[in-house]
């Protein structure tokens, strides 16, 4: 019997019986999907913060007022959320001591209410220099940035996120040269900023940038900052910069231990470290729950193999009475397993793949599917499925043709 | 079609004296857990090419193992089985499976044909391991179908078949690769007095061609087509 033989046999006693070869085949795509869908959704959410805190800007350092204990530089309670200054961001960014730093971008911002004509919303407003745009990857589509004379003379000028926009003005209105008030002040709008497609915390696409000095002495009415963004100029030299930028301000704030000090100062990888931590236990939770999944599919495909095997001893020894070897038996229930997996299993495989990209879709996640739960759904559904399809098989052709004749 | 024609011809009753089967000492014990069942007891007879021999007995005399072990669906325990001049007891299992397709044409009281198969696949599958050409099978077992009175009824299923048109699917299989030997065990058992004449017939022709038939019954009527009776008691001959 060749191969083409054994392939038709087998085909043939596939569809002899649909039913059971259905449930068989339906077990495998439930074990499979389910795997792969839920690996996917794990990876999915991950990705989703990742991707947002990386979108904030790479090798980014930030400076906040006040002593958190986090960060290269641990301070004792008590210290004021005042305790910034625009001159500390000017002072770093001239300071050519410390070494690795690109560009220094002093930043206030506090939600307030925003009039355009007829249309309010409550937005951020951020008080930024001319640094912000680069350092946070931020580009201006329409108009003009803020400039550096535009902080120098504080200007009462505007640049305005795509989501204010549509809130004040409109779907698609460019309405760079009007006017937008905050808390009564006029500010005149220069420029709309890229949509960047954020959302959660930090979405640049909804606030509104304005000279940071006009921020401070018209708007807010403060001489302090809420944060100082720093980008280094490689990602492998952020420590060191964090170790002198901290040294330096503690210095410039006449503090001579460093547990005193009134600021922390917090890395991407700080940021991204807790949020992967966060999502690490989520995927480990998922990842149990596929484990789960998989255990219960390969009990299944167990089940549902070896009572279908079982059940045909009696054909086995039909087949041997007419002259069928034991390795032809053998071989044919192979070949059947082998066809009940491949075929449960790629399909499985669609199922699960479609089934992630729908849900990824519906709450809006990117849809990320790893090879290493394709291969290990596959694998261990393929590996119970021919095992289990395999040994009862071999034990039925074991038996003398009369004793499996007569097998109840 | 050659082959068959040959066989038309072949001289009717021309019993060789070569010996196709002989049994001598034969035992068949089956043990289950601390009791012992002897089923076969030591009995010794040979038959030769061509014979027509009938086994009867009562149920539970040992008839039915004895068929078993003749075609070869299981070994005995003790004694010495020669099939056409070939001991059995050293055969290996593959060349025993290869003696079943080939020499020994199997018909079951309970039919035994695939369920939900057509007629003519059940009629095929001894061809396919029996490494008949693919292209020769099908008119192979259309021939052996027609012989039997089923041409009309080549792609139904065994659900859809009376117990006479099941057995002579198997009858029909049991054909299909032209075995020196028949075996047939109980074939009117479970049919329909007027089929189990319908049957007996087409035994009858296939002795005429020459074929080595040996038939369980208990039915005085059907055993009394064979030549030659084999009465059985006990696990022994008498």
């Amino acid at each position: 019997m060749d191969y083409s033989e054994l392939l038709a046999e087998a085909k043939d006693a596939l569809f002899l019986n649909k039913m059971r070869t259905g449930l068989a085949t339906l077990g495998i795509i439930i074990g499979i999907s389910a795997v792969i869908t839920l690996v996917s959704l794990g990876q999915s959410g991950q990705k989703s913060v990742e991707t947002q805190i990386q979108s904030l800007g790479s090798n980014l350092l930030t400076v906040m007022p006040g002593a958190q204990s986090s960060g290269g530089i641990r301070g004792a309670g008590g210290a004021q959320t005042t305790s910034l200054t625009y001159e500390d961001a000017k002072a770093l960014q001239v300071n050519s001591n410390i070494v690795g730093i690109k560009n220094v971008s002093p930043e206030i911002a506090q939600r307030s209410q925003l009039t355009a004509g007829g249309n309010n919303t409550n937005v951020q407003v951020q008080g930024v220099t001319n640094s912000y745009f680069p350092v946070h990857s931020l580009n201006i589509q329409t108009g003009n940035s803020i400039t550096d004379q535009d902080v120098v003379a504080a200007r009462k000028i505007a640049v305005l996120g795509p989501q204010v926009v549509t809130d004040l003005f409109g779907e698609g209105a460019t309405p760079v040269g009007q006017t937008v008030r905050i808390n009564k002040e006029a500010f005149t709008v220069v420029g709309i900023t890229e949509e960047k497609g954020g959302s959660g915390f930090q979405n640049q696409d909804n606030m509104i940038f304005i000279p940071l000095t006009t921020a401070q002495k018209i708007v807010f009415g403060v001489d302090y900052i809420s944060s100082i963004a720093i980008e280094t100029t490689s990602k492998d030299n952020m420590t060191d910069v964090q170790n002198q930028v901290g040294y330096y301000l503690l210095s410039r704030h006449k503090l001579s231990d460093p547990t005193q000090a009134d600021f922390s100062i917090l890395s991407q990888q700080d940021i991204i470290g807790a949020a992967t931590q966060v999502t690490g236990i989520f995927t480990t939770l998922l990842a149990g729950i596929a484990a789960i999944s998989l255990l219960v599919g390969g009990i299944g495909i167990m089940n549902i193999m070896l009572v279908t095997v079982i059940e045909r001893t009696r054909e086995i020894g039909l087949r041997k009475a007419l002259g069928a070897k034991k390795k032809t038996v053998i071989a044919q229930f192979l070949a059947e397993a082998i066809i009940l997996t491949g075929v449960g299993g790629i399909l499985g495989l669609m199922f699960g793949i479609l089934l992630s990209f729908i849900i990824t879709k519906l709450i809006n996640l990117p849809f990320v599917i790893s090879l290493y739960s394709i291969v290990l759904a596959f694998g261990v559904s393929a590996g119970i499925g021919v095992l289990f399809g395999w040994y009862p098989a071999r034990q039925a052709s074991n038996l003398s043709p009369i004793e499996a004749l007569r097998y109840e | 079609m050659e082959e068959a024609e040959e066989d038309l011809i072949c001289v009717p009753d021309s019993v060789s004296t070569l010996p196709m089967i002989q049994v001598t000492h034969l035992s068949k014990i089956y043990k289950n857990d601390s009791v012992e069942t002897v089923a076969i007891n030591d009995i010794s007879f040979s038959i030769k090419k061509g014979e027509f021999v009938s086994i009867m007995g009562p149920s539970g005399s040992g008839k039915s193992t004895l068929m078993h072990i003749l075609g070869g669906l299981d070994i005995p325990t003790k004694g010495k089985y020669t099939l056409d001049g070939q001991d059995v007891e050293k055969l290996t299992d593959d060349e025993l499976a290869e003696i079943r397709n080939k020499k020994i044409g199997f018909v079951f009281q309970a039919f035994n044909l695939l369920p939900r198969t057509t007629a003519i696949k059940n009629v095929m599958l001894p061809m396919v391991y029996g490494g008949v050409p693919k292209e020769e099978r099908f008119e192979k077992a259309k021939k052996f179908l027609e012989m039997v009175g089923l041409g009309d009824r080549l792609e139904h299923t065994s659900n859809q078949l009376s117990g006479g048109q099941m057995q002579r699917v198997a009858i029909a299989r049991a054909l299909v690769m032209d075995p020196a030997i028949i075996l047939a065990d109980e074939p009117t058992g479970n049919i329909a007095s007027t089929q189990a004449a319908e049957i007996m017939a087409i035994f009858q022709n296939l002795h005429k061609k020459g074929h080595t038939i040996i038939m369980i019954t208990h039915e005085h009527d059907i055993a009394r087509h064979a030549k030659r009776i084999i009465t059985m008691k006990d696990g022994r001959i008498i």
